[in-house]
């Protein structure tokens, strides 16, 4: 029997926890991929959130560490201080990164701490059950915003790439998405491309991955793709913001 | 080693890498700011890390993860700060880190001042972050001892793989005394101590190692698993107090009319009205609780006898360790408290007023 594809090396054979058409999944992939690829499976450590990927730490098969809320690019630095040797990555949601740990990422950025971060945007909070995220759409429905963001009230969006790009240090920026399968392949490629810079000990590099959640959208996996592409991704460009790698 | 004569903040920070920690991460504040200035001056020079975190939370969540690698990693703050850290640390012991915790205690609650005070002894001793948890929490009452306790904190963090916090005040953190170092620990006895944790901690795969997947955690989603993990740590905690209660018994003898307790700055005033008393021909006793938890209970009920009239306590608070002092004394004789707060600290003659009036 010819194998043609399989789970990848960088990921345990523990069951997924996410929701039907969720893609954590994806971007969980993506990354173990990327480790296999670059070879340093052996000396990557990553930081799980608090969030639906609460249990990544069981999902990639190296040593981790599951942090307080918002707190994973704290953790992830004291583990790369103590750890020179080894690649850290963090792995948090909007919830996680741009509401309860604005302070952590923008200070670890503004370090230009030699950690990845990737960031999964799907402007809710999903673990509780769909309430209103930093990055929540003007006038989108969540169960805290239940008339519609108000901007008005509770101000607009927070653009984490833009946020971050207006700092010194940061090595590599780039916001991609999770919404059809050329867009996953290019997500592939800036996924690998900081992972490659953080074993070259370049310094600070964050890949930010728009992504859905029909369950708490209240939508199919197929519609939550289109609403995605049609509201999402005009509000969160998706570009490279800065590549350092690059002369 | 000749004596040099320190401010305990700095004495403690040295004694500190002395011990071998190579890792430290604060925030400033007052009355501790000598010991993230002295780190800042010396980890460059023995290769360690030195990083002013951007909050006292984000210093705490990267003591976690540092701990996390198995390494000797240290934090210190005051009051307020040490507020902050509480988060942190419940995730610390939940997930059974070692790490050093300093408090150079100052006036509170809220912004306070920035003069000694032993308020915190209810949030060190009795929680003060979320859920069943202890630290062991050792209360210097000397710059020597405070120097002293470094190492001795570190060495219990790692053999019980839990938080140690050094209770001192603003008194002990800047207040000058001679005080003697242990020799450093070389590069090769510190990689040793890093060593000893590989069956847990995070680190590389390495060649020829058994395959590992090292989780630095403190969630258990099913309660069941929970509740083994919760009742394992009190397991940890028992041990603790059976084996770890450290007690100073000062003039303690069989004709006491009077016990005194108290604990850190307090005790030394204490110890001072107490010469005087017993020079007068008095007869009073101390007991200073060293470990604040766990608890020496059973030195002051074993201290209780015929003669002894009645149990007084001293601290820099409104009476928080009274509380344990009288289960202590389980209602055997009344129970006094005398503290002042604010900032304040009280003077010996002042003291000696209070012992006289209860005798």
């Amino acid at each position: 029997m010819q194998v043609i594809a399989t789970r990848p090396k960088s990921l345990t054979d523990t069951q997924f926890t996410y929701c039907p058409g969720c893609l954590h999944g994806v971007a969980h992939r993506l990354i173990a991929e990327a480790i296999d690829e670059l070879g340093i499976q052996d000396t990557t450590t990553g930081v799980a959130p608090v969030g639906c990927s609460v249990f990544a730490y069981k999902f990639f098969d190296m040593d981790m560490a599951e942090a307080a809320h918002g707190r994973a690019p704290a953790v992830a630095t004291g583990m790369k201080r103590a750890r020179p040797d080894m690649q850290v990555f963090t792995y948090q949601g909007d919830g996680d990164l741009a509401a309860i740990g604005t302070a952590e990422i923008v200070h670890a950025a503004n370090r230009g701490e030699n950690i990845s971060v990737f960031f999964v945007n799907n402007a809710i909070y999903g673990m509780t059950g769909g309430q209103m995220a930093p990055t929540t759409l003007p006038d989108m429905k969540t169960t805290t915003s239940p008339y519609g963001r108000n901007t008005d009230d509770v101000g607009f969006p927070i653009r984490v790439c833009e946020l971050l790009n207006t700092l010194e240090a940061p090595y590599f920026i780039e916001r991609v998405s999770l919404l059809s399968f050329a867009d996953i392949v290019k997500a592939k490629k800036a996924v690998l491309k900081a992972l490659t810079y953080n074993k070259e000990r370049k310094g600070f590099t964050i890949v930010e991955l728009i992504s859905t959640c029909p369950t708490n959208w209240g939508m199919t996996p197929v519609d939550s793709l289109k609403w995605a592409k049609d509201k999402m991704v005009p509000y969160f460009p998706v570009k490279n913001f800065r590549d350092k790698g690059v002369k | 080693m000749a004596k040099v004569l320190m401010k305990g903040n700095e004495a403690v920070a040295e004694a500190s890498i002395r011990s071998g920690c190579r890792l430290y991460f604060a925030y400033p504040i007052t009355p501790q700011s000598e010991l993230i200035e002295y780190m800042a001056r010396m980890m460059p020079k023995v290769g360690g890390t030195f990083l002013q975190a951007e909050s006292e939370v984000a210093a705490i969540n990267m003591v976690y993860g540092a701990a996390g690698t198995g390494k000797r990693v240290m934090t210190s703050s005051s009051s307020p700060g040490i507020s902050l850290k509480m988060e942190g640390i419940s995730y610390l012991a939940g997930a059974n880190l070692p790490a050093v915790i300093i408090n150079v205690q100052r006036g509170g609650p809220g912004l306070g001042d920035i003069q000694p005070a032993q308020g915190d002894y209810f949030q060190a001793t009795k929680g003060g972050g979320h859920g069943d948890y202890r630290l062991i929490v050792l209360a210097p009452a000397s710059v020597q001892e405070f120097a002293d306790m470094a190492s001795e904190s570190f060495d219990l963090a790692d053999k019980y793989r839990i938080p140690v916090m050094i209770l001192s005040d603003g008194m002990l953190g800047q207040m000058m005394e001679p005080v003697e170092f242990k020799k450093a620990a070389t590069d090769a006895e510190i990689e040793e101590m890093g060593n000893r944790h590989k069956e847990w901690c995070i680190h590389p795969q390495e060649e020829g190692e058994a395959y590992h997947q090292n989780q630095i955690n403190s969630l258990e989603i099913d309660p069941t698993v929970l509740e083994k993990h919760v009742m394992k740590l009190d397991e940890k905690y028992k041990l603790i107090e059976k084996n770890e209660i450290q007690v100073e018994e000062y003039n303690i003898n069989s004709n006491n009319e009077m016990i005194c307790v108290a604990f850190g700055t307090a005790s030394r005033i204490v110890k001072s009205a107490i010469d005087k008393l017993n020079a007068e021909g008095r007869n009073i006793g101390l007991i200073r609780p060293i470990t604040v938890w766990p608890y020496p209970y059973a030195t002051i009920a074993k201290s209780l006898h015929d003669k002894v009239k009645k149990v007084m306590v001293f601290e820099l608070n409104l009476g928080q360790m009274v509380e344990d002092v009288r289960l202590a004394v389980n209602g055997k004789v009344p129970v006094g408290f005398f503290g002042k707060v604010g900032g304040i600290v009280f003077t010996p003659e002042e003291i000696k007023a209070q012992i006289e009036e209860n005798l």
